[in-house]
């Protein structure tokens, strides 16, 4: 267990050193910060303090150094447009973010099992097959052709949902359903799969065989063993959430982080990006760190394929 | 595998030719294997190649062309429909049919070309990662690790804020984005075949490496090479038509299928078919690659872990 934790940790740490290290040298590709950095018009002695200042004139690797000493001391930098932390901008997201991102996953999960449930014990009827067939539409619909038909038929035909915006929580109804509808479609399919699986097992026979009732044999039996590899599914969709959150959110015009980082790739805002991709990279590690080492603390199994 | 047994065969069997003709060639197989909603499936996405390459031919019109008099005129079958143009004209008077046309060619052109780049590099480094093993192996799937671990869209981001974003960018950052699949599937298939015996017994008989994995290796890991290519070509498309959507693809007035429903979203409430129809074309496309792809799995009978 200390072994897999030990090597998990070093993997996430490893990866978040790469992605800092990707951030900084794509950045210094651009060119000289100092060009978009300082107002057109600015002499040339005052840009070449500004470049000393900033120790721009230093060797890439020195820069490199006081990158990430500037990471770990607090120095996160300030928007080119804004003109004010990026620290506090993000702070003003987040909480967007986080609350579409919660939605979507309760979405998910409450329709995704039962349905999911339903396909894999009605799979030879015609209520099974019609929920894969919509779980496959909704695999293979892009999230903003999703988007796009949704706000034309609920804000422009029936006028039910507002078709963009955050003031309430009916605004994020349209952009969580977006968001759910992959995951929703991967978590129908693998809680299926995984019941259809347990099914054949010889345990379920013999828990037939003693004269339990259906209720209790797939309640107590099926559905719990069934969940082992829904939760990893959940565990690894979330890195894929994030991605398609992204898109969401300027869809919608949710002001969160995603909708952020679109408009600072756009207008090149470059400390606001950098810290983007850092800090949701970061996130999106130690999330699947988490949802691993529980993992491997509930089903001692992982711990032998693992290593 | 076959070419130890091949010349013992060649001196028996002298009537090599006509053995040949009886066994049907792979795709013809697979085509016999396909039932009929699979055959109608592999005809339209035939379709849809035969289109996007004869695209400038099949369009009405020059896609870039402005008919101002003729400005978001809806497609044949509704309202004040203009017979010239079938699927309507958008906010600036350009026919619907030609730009979808023409997107569809290039939206194909670049998730071909990105896939293909992906491959060349998947397959590369999954290869050298299965065969070789050994700390360059393992730092290979290192880098697959931290790739499946961020999110490729943060990524995608990053570079086109660096480099702009064009034609040669958007296709680069698709090359990018496919390759640690390949490289993890075929390395674990290079893994179990290169255990095999007939491994061994080419190495015994002297074979060089190079000549073991073109001749032996890598006609055994074809077929989930195929696979994967086609379960994932779906995901470089709707990849291709985000990045276009959110303004990050080609440049107006250049448009992929994507970028077409990006500049569409603003006259939603009043023109909804300036992004309804290159929509529904992505949606089917990608549908089409997706059914083609999980029956592809089936019919070559290929385990993806």
């Amino acid at each position: 267990m200390l072994d897999f934790l030990a090597r998990r940790t070093l993997g996430a740490l490893a990866t978040l050193f790469v992605v800092i290290a990707a951030v900084f040298f794509a950045t210094r590709l651009s060119g000289n910060a100092m060009d978009y950095m300082l107002p057109p018009g600015t002499d040339l002695e005052t840009r070449q303090l500004m470049i000393e200042r900033f120790g721009l004139d230093q060797p890439i690797w020195v820069q490199f150094v006081r990158f990430i000493q500037g990471i770990f001391g607090g120095e996160w930098g300030i928007s080119l447009y804004e003109r004010r932390s990026v620290v506090q901008i993000y702070a003003e997201r987040i909480p967007n973010t986080l609350q579409l991102f919660g939605y979507a996953l309760v979405l998910s999960v409450a329709l995704g099992l039962p349905l999911g449930m339903v396909a894999a014990l009605q799979r030879k009827s015609v209520v099974g097959s019609a929920i894969m067939t919509v779980a496959f539409a909704g695999y293979a619909t892009p999230n903003f052709v999703l988007a796009i038909l949704m706000i034309l038929v609920f804000s422009f035909n029936l006028h039910w949902l507002p078709s963009s915006g955050d003031m309430t929580p009916l605004h994020f109804l349209m952009p969580a359903i977006v968001l759910a509808a992959p995951m929703l479609a991967e978590i129908i399919r693998f809680a299926r799969n995984a019941l259809l699986d347990v099914m054949g097992q010889d345990y379920l026979r013999t828990a037939r065989a003693k004269g339990l009732p259906e209720r209790l044999v797939i309640g107590k039996h099926a559905l719990r063993n069934a969940a082992i590899p829904v939760v990893t599914i959940v565990g690894l969709q979330v890195a894929g959430m994030v991605a398609r959150c992204v898109l969401v959110e300027a869809v919608f015009a949710t002001k969160g982080v995603g909708d952020l980082i679109v408009f600072a790739t756009i207008g090149r805002d470059y400390p606001v990006l950098q810290f983007g991709v850092i800090l949701i990279a970061g996130l999106v590690v130690i999330t699947s760190l988490v949802v691993d080492v529980l993992y491997a603390a509930i089903d001692p199994r992982v711990k032998v394929t693992a290593s | 595998m076959t070419d130890l047994a091949a010349p013992l065969t060649r001196s028996a069997d002298a009537t090599r030719p006509s053995a040949r003709r009886r066994r049907p060639s792979g795709l013809a197989q697979l085509w016999g294997k396909a039932r009929l909603p699979m055959r109608i499936y592999l005809a339209l996405f035939a379709l849809v190649l035969v289109i996007s390459i004869l695209a400038p031919l099949l369009a009405p019109y020059d896609p870039n062309a402005q008919t101002l008099l003729a400005r978001l005129k809806p497609p044949v079958g509704l309202d004040r429909a203009s017979p010239d143009h079938l699927l309507g004209t958008d906010q600036l008077g350009r026919d619907m049919l030609s730009r979808t046309l023409h997107g569809l060619q290039l939206t194909m052109v670049i998730a071909l070309v990105g896939s293909f780049i992906s491959l060349i590099i998947g397959v590369a480094l999954g290869v050298v990662a299965g065969y070789a093993r050994g700390p360059l192996g393992t730092a290979i799937m290192a880098i697959v690790d931290i790739q499946i671990a961020v999110p490729f869209t943060l990524i995608a981001l990053l570079v086109i804020a660096v480099f702009g974003n064009s034609l040669p960018v958007l296709i680069a950052v698709i090359g990018v984005a496919g390759w640690e699949t390949y490289a993890r599937v075929v390395r674990a298939q290079v893994l179990s075949v290169s255990a095999m015996p007939f491994v061994e017994a080419a190495t015994a008989a002297g074979a060089s490496h190079w000549r073991i994995l073109v001749k032996h290796v890598l006609p055994n890991v074809a077929s989930p090479i195929i696979v994967v290519w086609t379960m994932t070509f779906s995901q470089v498309i709707l990849l291709e038509s985000s990045l276009s959507f959110l303004g990050l693809g080609v440049q107006p007035p250049t448009a992929t299928l994507g970028s077409m429903v990006g500049m569409g979203r603003d006259y939603l409430a009043s023109s909804a078919w300036i992004a309804v129809v290159p929509s529904l074309v992505i949606m089917f496309v990608s549908l089409l690659v997706l059914l083609i792809g999980d029956w592809l799995r089936d019919a070559l009978d290929v385990k993806l872990k």
